[in-house]
């Protein structure tokens, strides 16, 4: 509606401050700012529009979202900040992609696995150990999986193959594009070095 | 047992023959404190000073809709032997981030003057108010009988705070923490209610994020023989809400924690057993993340199910059509709008009792969504669900016809809210403003008492609501009018109104003012980004020095707008805790 377009004008910058994806984060607060003065000014403006628009015979309904996003406004709809923070993830697969391909070397097929289950590297790796029935080792910062038999390396976000368990969890969990379950004769390679 | 303080007999009057009462005032005591509703106490008292005195002295639960209204001194001094207190502080757009932080509304200076006069207190229930860690240390330390604390859409306190309420009040029933703006800390506090601790029966940490200690929850449930209400977070799993139904199949109402979980058949067929075991569960909420593949084992207790909470759910349409034949007693259902209009006539299949519904949108914010329900929807519960008085109702599209069936259908709404999502939206069939559509809400439900409007709007709307809408008391509303015309007919109809909230409305100074004779008859005003200035609001309060007129001030916005403004009566005059960037006119 015209009405909103004009107030989207005057938010360009503070628009792109604030996040238009999912919601979900903890700074709600950030939607306190205010930067909607435009909004309000704009508001004089927009009444006119709507009186000759309700008066107009062409009145268009386009209430189709102008082709830029639109910015959100502050404090609408009108939800509870805590039901706002705390939206149930959507049933598809999250964005982060969270769920990474699994190869094991040899193995016939691939298996899928959703990193979020897990509390870190010992449960991953022992879960890993159970579904490919292997066992993996111990991890040493400086020699990698030395002594086993295989060693878990990923594909990070670079497209780099790293060794498992070099990074903080977190950090492995949001870089963590694919895995791979390497035979420690290849792997020895990147034990040190990486 | 607990001293009540008495009155002393005011000798003079028993004497006078002219004010003989007809009965002594003990008994005249006696009868009013069987009246509970404390609007029917607020008309107790006005008969004339004897039933005022009456009322003074046996009331034990007070009801402050507006913390600033009246002072705690005030309180104190005219009803010596309060028991419960409900206060409500900051003006409900704060949900919405609307007002800034340190407004006000701090419980603490309430709790210093109850600690004095109210040794005996048993209950606090509040609404929108700043509570500190220390003020429920303060809390937990001042009333020894202390039994109930209820926190709802409050903010300032921290897990620390529930430690020492856990911790010392040791005839606690209640305690119900629901959605609040909390430093969740930890679970620890959950451990300190101390072995001996048994009297809860009621436990709702829904909210809260971090996890409890399971073991310590198990123990308390299991000793608490009198619980009923027991709602966890997220992070109690399903095999844990298990043992804990095992334990405590007493309760009434269960709010579940994450459902879901890898369940073998056994731990499957175990879940169904204990809710089927739970032979009073009227209530059931929770439920995050359902899936279908879990939702069976609550079927056992559906039949007996009044109320359902399917709101963290994600449900998809078939899924709910396949619950709800399960649940013919349902009398409210809250849902995600990822039901769909599908979703929704399994509502209206299935749910003849249905008396409220609320929608709420799974994703808010994606304007590219061309999912969630629509108006079919609401007319399919509508005509399915003849006794549905109570609707929130957010949606993407919506026509003045459906709302016209919708009513004729349901003509018995009282609170009738309806979030049409895109602020200024047209009727997206006829693209007509959706003026009729409220003004055959207003025209035909009669009982109307709360009303939120949404869509294109213009003056018209008001003038119906305010021509019609004789018992409407809430009325909300955002993007909406065409002038000054708009706001003044509701003020000069709606006898009954007491609660008026606008935003981004282009209502002025005139319609501010028109408005006069009524304020001091509502609870309170508040205009956001309106057309408001300065002047207009110091007229205002010039004319009312029995209403505070506060300004919140942008810093961004010029020196003359009044950008946002809350009215209110009082019989305490300005606030002297409003912080600088509130302005008492």
């Amino acid at each position: 509606m015209e009405s909103i377009n004009i107030q989207e004008e005057g938010l360009n910058l503070k628009a792109t401050e604030l996040r238009l994806g999912l919601p979900g984060r903890d700074e709600t607060e950030k939607e306190t700012i205010f930067s909607f003065k435009n909004n309000k000014r704009a508001a004089p403006k927009s009444t006119e529009d709507n009186e000759s628009e309700a008066n107009s015979d062409a009145k268009h309904g386009d209430h189709e979202a102008a082709p830029a996003a639109k910015a959100q406004i502050v404090g609408w709809p009108p939800i509870r900040s805590y039901r706002k923070n705390n939206f149930p993830p959507k049933k598809a697969e999250a964005e982060f992609g969270i769920y990474v391909k699994v190869s094991m070397d040899g193995a016939p097929y691939l298996r899928k696995i959703d990193l979020k289950v897990y509390n870190g590297y010992a449960d991953l790796l022992r879960a890993l150990e159970s579904m490919f029935k292997l066992s993996i080792g111990y991890y040493s910062e400086r020699e990698g999986y030395k002594g086993s038999e295989y060693a878990p390396t990923y594909e990070d976000k670079d497209g780099d193959w790293m060794l498992v368990g070099d990074v903080p969890w977190d950090m492995f969990m949001s870089s963590c594009k694919r895995l791979r379950i390497m035979k420690g004769s290849e792997a020895r390679g990147l034990g040190c070095g990486v | 047992m607990d001293p009540v303080r008495k009155r002393t007999k005011d000798l003079s009057k028993s004497v006078d023959s002219a004010h003989l009462a007809p009965f002594p005032d003990e008994v005249l005591e006696k009868v009013l404190s069987l009246v509970k509703s404390h609007k029917d106490r607020s008309s107790v008292s006005l008969v004339c000073k004897d039933w005022y005195n009456a009322d003074r002295w046996s009331r034990s639960k007070i009801f402050i809709g507006n913390c600033y209204s009246v002072s705690p001194e005030i309180v104190a001094r005219r009803f010596p032997n309060i028991r419960s207190v409900t206060l409500k502080g900051k003006p409900r757009f704060s949900d919405f981030n609307l007002v800034p932080q340190n407004w006000g509304a701090d419980i603490h200076s309430w709790l210093v003057v109850f600690a004095q006069v109210y040794p005996f207190l048993e209950e606090l229930r509040l609404k929108r108010m700043v509570v500190s860690d220390e003020s429920l240390e303060f809390l937990a330390n001042s009333f020894p009988g202390f039994k109930v604390l209820s926190l709802l859409s409050c903010d300032g306190f921290s897990t620390d705070g529930l430690k020492a309420i856990a911790t010392h009040c040791k005839n606690l029933t209640e305690l119900d923490i629901q959605e609040n703006g909390i430093d969740d800390l930890g679970g620890g506090w959950l451990s300190c209610f101390p072995e001996t601790f048994v009297s809860l029966e009621v436990l709702n940490f829904a909210s809260l994020n971090s996890d409890v200690t399971f073991d310590a929850l198990e123990r308390l449930v299991s000793r608490c023989k009198a619980l009923r209400v027991l709602k966890v977070n997220k992070h109690i799993s399903l095999e844990q809400i298990q043992k804990l139904l095992l334990r405590a199949p007493q309760l009434m109402e269960v709010g579940t924690g994450s459902f879901q979980q890898e369940l073998v058949p056994r731990q499957f067929a175990e879940l169904e057993t204990a809710f089927g075991s739970c032979k009073n569960l009227h209530t059931l909420s929770g439920l995050w993340e359902a899936s279908s593949v879990y939702l069976p084992v609550i079927y056992p207790a559906c039949a007996n199910l009044t109320y359902l909470n399917l709101s963290y759910a994600t449900l998809q349409s078939d899924e709910l059509s396949k619950l709800l034949p399960n649940c013919s007693n349902l009398r409210r259902l809250w849902v995600l709008d990822t039901v769909e209009d599908k979703g929704l006539e399994a509502v209206g299949s299935s749910c003849p009792l249905l008396e409220e519904l609320r929608v709420f949108p799974a994703d808010p914010f994606d304007q590219d969504m061309v999912h969630g329900v629509t108006e079919s929807g609401f007319v399919a519960v509508s005509s399915g669900c003849r006794k549905l008085h109570y609707v929130l109702y957010f949606c993407r599209q919506m026509t003045n016809a459906a709302v016209a069936t919708i009513v004729k259908n349901c003509p018995d709404f009282t609170h009738f809210r309806l979030c049409i999502m895109n602020p200024g939206q047209a009727d997206y069939l006829t693209n007509d403003p959706m003026d009729e559509a409220f003004g055959a809400v207003v025209k035909t439900c009669t009982k109307l008492q709360r009303l939120a409007v949404s869509g294109l709007l213009t003056d018209k709307t008001f003038e119906y609501i305010g021509k019609y809408a004789k018992n409407l008391e809430t009325l909300s509303v955002a993007f909406a009018g065409s002038s000054d015309r708009g706001m003044q007919s509701v003020m000069e109809g709606c006898p009954k109104l007491r609660k008026l909230e606008i935003r981004d409305c282009p209502f002025g100074n005139e319609a501010l003012l028109s408005g006069l004779d009524k304020y001091e008859s509502m609870r309170s005003l508040w205009m956001s980004a309106c057309n408001l200035t300065m002047n207009g609001c110091r007229q205002l309060a010039k004319n009312m020095p029995r209403l505070n007129v506060e300004v919140i001030k942008d810093e961004e916005s010029d020196d003359s707008e009044a950008d946002k403004v809350y009215v209110y009566r009082s019989v305490v005059g300005p606030r002297r805790d409003a912080p600088p960037f509130v302005l008492t006119l």
